[in-house]
């Protein structure tokens, strides 16, 4: 038989897919909102909260998360258990005595090693060999400083505080979102117990309802945190999970709700668009979502940026969780995140317990790039 | 996941196509393209500049030869380079004389390896093994209990208890010799490399155990830190091969070409999707075609041969050829597309896909209002969509939840797509014979009758069904040109 099963195949995959996807993937990309309808009872949603989370407006940002608990540990001193490759190569740029290829090269090494990603990287060097040929600069330690600094300054994004109004009428709602194991279940762990050792009052809501076991972690971490928690049945709707949670909070009065949602790849149309209802359907009653966290895991290379276009997208993402900085990793990523995006990092996670989540210092994170 | 990759090498060779021959300043340029299309994609730097240096070195000697058109050359030398990295085996799993065949599985935290775990026990049990689980991360809240659950629907035993790791896979390994489970899998918590104290822990772990296999589980979304990471825990456990995880996202997955250079041990196992059962054995010679755009071919061909009913696929391609295709082979057709997996993946392995399709997020549930249409029709209806008239299309509209609009593009999209491939079956019989003919002309055909572009696709022009690429307007440089790859029919060795 000559009829190759491969072609025969082939053709009626391309046949069903460009079909199907013609007729009304694109059709309905181009009009939006056609169905969708709420779940719950829809009471109609307020105008203003969106404005009254603006930064400028009613929300004053807080310094940074619970100073008080937070372990003074400086970023620069749990970043730099790790061997810094960076740092070999910038002791061997100082030990040359002049500015020369080599010293390109090496830098351009290290910053790519640190998943800068080649753009920015070359966005970086460009400037400074610009200002190097501009101020005749010769001297290695010259340039590094220079280096450092408009590193620093591409981190130039003021706004780090979490966003919390005390004035809601009901609780503020913070959102994690994120792809699969970047650690969003254990941030909330934290910043629950961080953010009840500040006196505030905490719901957890475990908006995970399809891995397994997702809800008795985060259980785990509500326990330890003295904070109330709300589930529902696995495999259930997590936009009413959080929902539930939400009027929970709101009747008993509590400060603030953390809601877990399940780990996705932003590749997946069907599970964004879930995240999207979810954030919808969190604000159907009195509590406003205030913060929409992304947390992204340090090891992430340059997809980390696709994950912030998509999430931000669905969510409207107001900040960064930057995990496992603990380990090799150095996560460069957010350069590329923050100038392109204009997301601030806000948190940084350094460690499996409670404690081991600080405040990120744009400062201190180029500083711990640099030395070792 | 190598898309973008791909991409930057068509352009680059759509451009050197216009070139007679190569100089030595086109090899650097394109190797300038090359690099940053690899850095891009996450390709550890240091292996980067080895691959480079190595690929130049192939190119330069083949500009050399003048044998073949410069776009031939590049292709072939990175084609080759990349082949030779990726491994040229399949990792064969050589189960135990004396049972249970040991795995232990270790990794970074939240790098997939409770899930990966129950996905393997469960690739064992289809290869008609008998696998213990063994829940080792006592570390992570849940994370015992998120193994049970994944066991228990897999219908496989999961053996832990709350004391230390060590003790737990030694006693795991005991329970799987009392219950004469053939295969022990042993989950273990995420670590650090840079944790001392726990990769001792693992090293104890291995010790009590010695594995049969050591799996790393690595995230395909990883940066440069892949090599770190697969070099720390290669000189602590012996690594036996890797097992990629979330691959079905769109990373470019340049961690696989790191890590394998580094560790020089085979990717086993692609882990592909959520479900328990996106798990497939990884095919390395099959990833260079991948990165160089040509769609992974094989494993498509393979997922289709499981999932198609052939004799079924063939009377229907004959029948599409004909014309005679109906609304009720279409919607065949498609439950069986969907048995094979995620459309949006088989997309992405499609050759020749134009970007805008390839990066287009496609979910199963978007093909949903085209099912519930055509089930709203009656069985007069499908045979013969030119009976359906305002009326008809009402009332299928209201049937399926979806507008008249809606109804009314598909049915004319329908019958535009019939004329076509009657049009290109026409074209075929020409040459003799039905489709084998048609798919050969496709293939060697620069002459032949181009259907124009496909009118399924709707707003994005230029989009053909692969296996036509060398026709008029498919502008994917090179394709068909490589030995081996040059169609489905000519992939060596597949008999039929
Ligand atoms: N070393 C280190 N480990 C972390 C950090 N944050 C989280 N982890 C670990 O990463 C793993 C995954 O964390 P989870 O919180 O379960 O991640 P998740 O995003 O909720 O995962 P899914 O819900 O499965 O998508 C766990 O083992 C955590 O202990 C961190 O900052 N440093
Ligand atoms: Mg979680």
């Amino acid at each position: 038989m000559e009829w190759s099963i491969e072609w025969i195949f082939l053709l009626l995959a391309a046949l069903v897919v460009a079909f199907g996807f013609g007729v009304f993937v694109l059709n309905r990309r181009r009009a939006p909102a056609r169905t969708d309808r709420p779940i719950a009872p829809a009471p109609v949603r307020k105008p203003a909260p969106e404005t009254a989370v603006a930064p400028e407006t009613a929300v004053a940002p807080e310094p940074a998360v619970a100073p008080a608990v937070v372990p003074p540990a400086s970023l620069r001193d749990r970043m730099s258990k790790a061997r810094s490759t960076l740092a070999g190569a910038f002791a061997s740029v100082l030990g040359r005595s002049g500015i020369d290829t080599d010293t390109w090269d090496e830098l351009e090494e290290a910053l790519l090693r640190a998943d800068v990603g080649i753009g920015v990287t070359t966005g970086l060097l460009d400037d400074l060999r610009a200002q190097v040929a501009a101020d005749k600069i010769s001297e290695p330690d010259q340039l590094l400083a220079m280096l450092r600094s408009s590193m620093r300054s591409r981190l130039e994004i003021s706004e780090r505080g979490l966003r919390f109004d005390p004035d809601l009428d009901g609780p503020n709602i913070w959102m994690f979102v994120g792809v699969n194991g970047v650690g969003k279940t254990t941030t909330i762990g934290k910043v629950a117990a961080q953010q009840t050792a500040q006196g505030r009052t905490l719901l957890l809501a475990a908006g995970d309802t399809f891995r397994a076991a997702a809800a008795e972690q985060l259980q785990t971490w509500a326990e330890r945190a003295g904070a109330e928690f709300v589930r529902g049945a696995e495999g259930g709707d997590p936009s009413s999970v959080i929902f539930d949670g939400v009027e929970r909070a709101s009747a008993r009065g509590i400060d603030l709700v953390l809601a877990d949602t399940a780990g996705r790849l932003h590749t997946k149309t069907n599970l964004m668009e879930e995240l999207r209802k979810v954030r919808r359907v969190a604000e159907k009653g009195t509590g406003r979502v205030t913060e929409t966290l992304l947390v992204i895991d340090a090891t992430t290379g340059q997809n980390g940026l696709v994950q912030a276009r998509e999430f931000a997208e669905v969510t409207d993402v107001t900040g960064v969780v930057l995990t496992k900085l603990d380990g090799s990793a150095k996560g460069g990523i957010v350069f590329a995140i923050e100038t392109e995006m204009g997301i601030p990092v806000k948190l940084v996670g350094v460690g499996e317990t409670a404690a081991d989540l600080i405040a990120f210092d744009p400062a201190e994170f180029v500083d711990a790039l640099f030395e070792s | 996941m190598f898309d973008t990759l791909s991409s930057r090498f068509d352009g680059i060779l759509t451009r050197l196509r216009g070139k007679g021959r190569l100089t030595e300043a086109d090899v650097d340029e394109v190797m300038r393209e090359i690099r940053t299309a690899l850095l891009e994609a996450d390709v550890n730097v240091t292996v980067v500049r080895s691959v480079v240096n190595r690929i130049r070195e192939r190119a330069i000697g083949a500009a050399r030869s003048q044998a073949l058109d410069p776009g031939q050359q590049v292709i072939k030398a990175v084609n080759a380079e990349l082949t030779a990295i990726l491994g040229g085996e399949t990792l064969k799993i050589a189960f135990a004389s004396k049972p249970p065949t040991v795995v232990l599985m270790a990794g970074l935290q939240g790098s997939g390896k409770t899930t990966n775990s129950a996905k393997l026990a469960n690739w064992m049990k289809q290869q008609g093994r008998h696998p213990l689980l063994v829940g080792a991360d006592l570390q992570r809240p849940a994370a015992v209990e998120q193994l049970r659950t994944l066991g228990a629907s897999i219908d496989v035993p999961v053996f832990s208890e709350a004391s230390d790791p060590v003790r737990v896979a030694a006693r795991g390994l005991e329970e799987a010799r009392r219950l004469g489970r053939d295969v022990l899998i042993v989950d273990t918590a995420g670590r650090l490399s840079v944790d001392a104290e726990m990769m001792e822990q693992v090293r104890q772990i291995s010790e009590a155990i010695s594995p049969d296999y050591t799996f790393l589980v690595i995230d395909a979304m990883t940066g440069q830190d892949a090599v770190t990471t697969a070099e720390s825990f290669h000189a602590t456990l012996s690594i036996d091969g890797v097992i990629l995880s979330k691959l079905d996202g769109d990373a470019r997955g340049g961690a696989a070409l790191s890590v394998k250079e580094v560790i020089g041990r085979p990717i086993a196992f692609a882990s592909t999707g959520e479900k328990l059962d996106a798990f497939e054995q990884f095919h390395p010679d099959r990833m260079a075609g991948r990165i160089l755009g040509m769609g992974d071919m094989l494993t498509l061909i393979e997922q289709a041969e499981k999932a198609f009913e052939t004799d079924q696929a063939e009377e229907a391609a004959a029948r599409l050829l004909e014309g005679q295709f109906t609304l009720d082979d279409f919607l065949e057709q498609m439950q069986q597309l969907k048995k094979m997996g995620p459309l949006g993946g088989l997309m992405g392995m499609m050759p020749g896909m134009p970007k805008e399709l390839k990066g287009a997020k496609i979910d199963d549930d978007d093909l949903k209002p085209v099912e519930a249409i055509i089930r709203s029709m009656t069985r007069d209806e499908r045979t013969h969509p030119g009976i359906i008239n305002g009326s008809r299309r009402q009332r299928i509209a209201v049937g399926s939840g979806t507008s008249v609009a809606e109804v009314n593009r598909l049915v004319s999209q329908f019958a535009e797509m019939q004329k076509m491939m009657k049009r290109f079956g026409g074209a075929a019989a020409l040459k003799g014979g039905k489709g084998s003919k048609a798919a050969k002309g496709a293939k060697k055909g620069k002459k032949g009758k181009a259907p124009g572009s496909f009118p399924g696709a709707g707003p994005k022009p230029g989009f053909m069904p692969p296996g036509m690429h060398d026709l008029p307007g498919s502008g994917l440089p090179g394709f068909g040109d490589l030995p081996g790859l040059g169609g489905p029919g000519g992939v060596p060795g597949r008999k039929r």
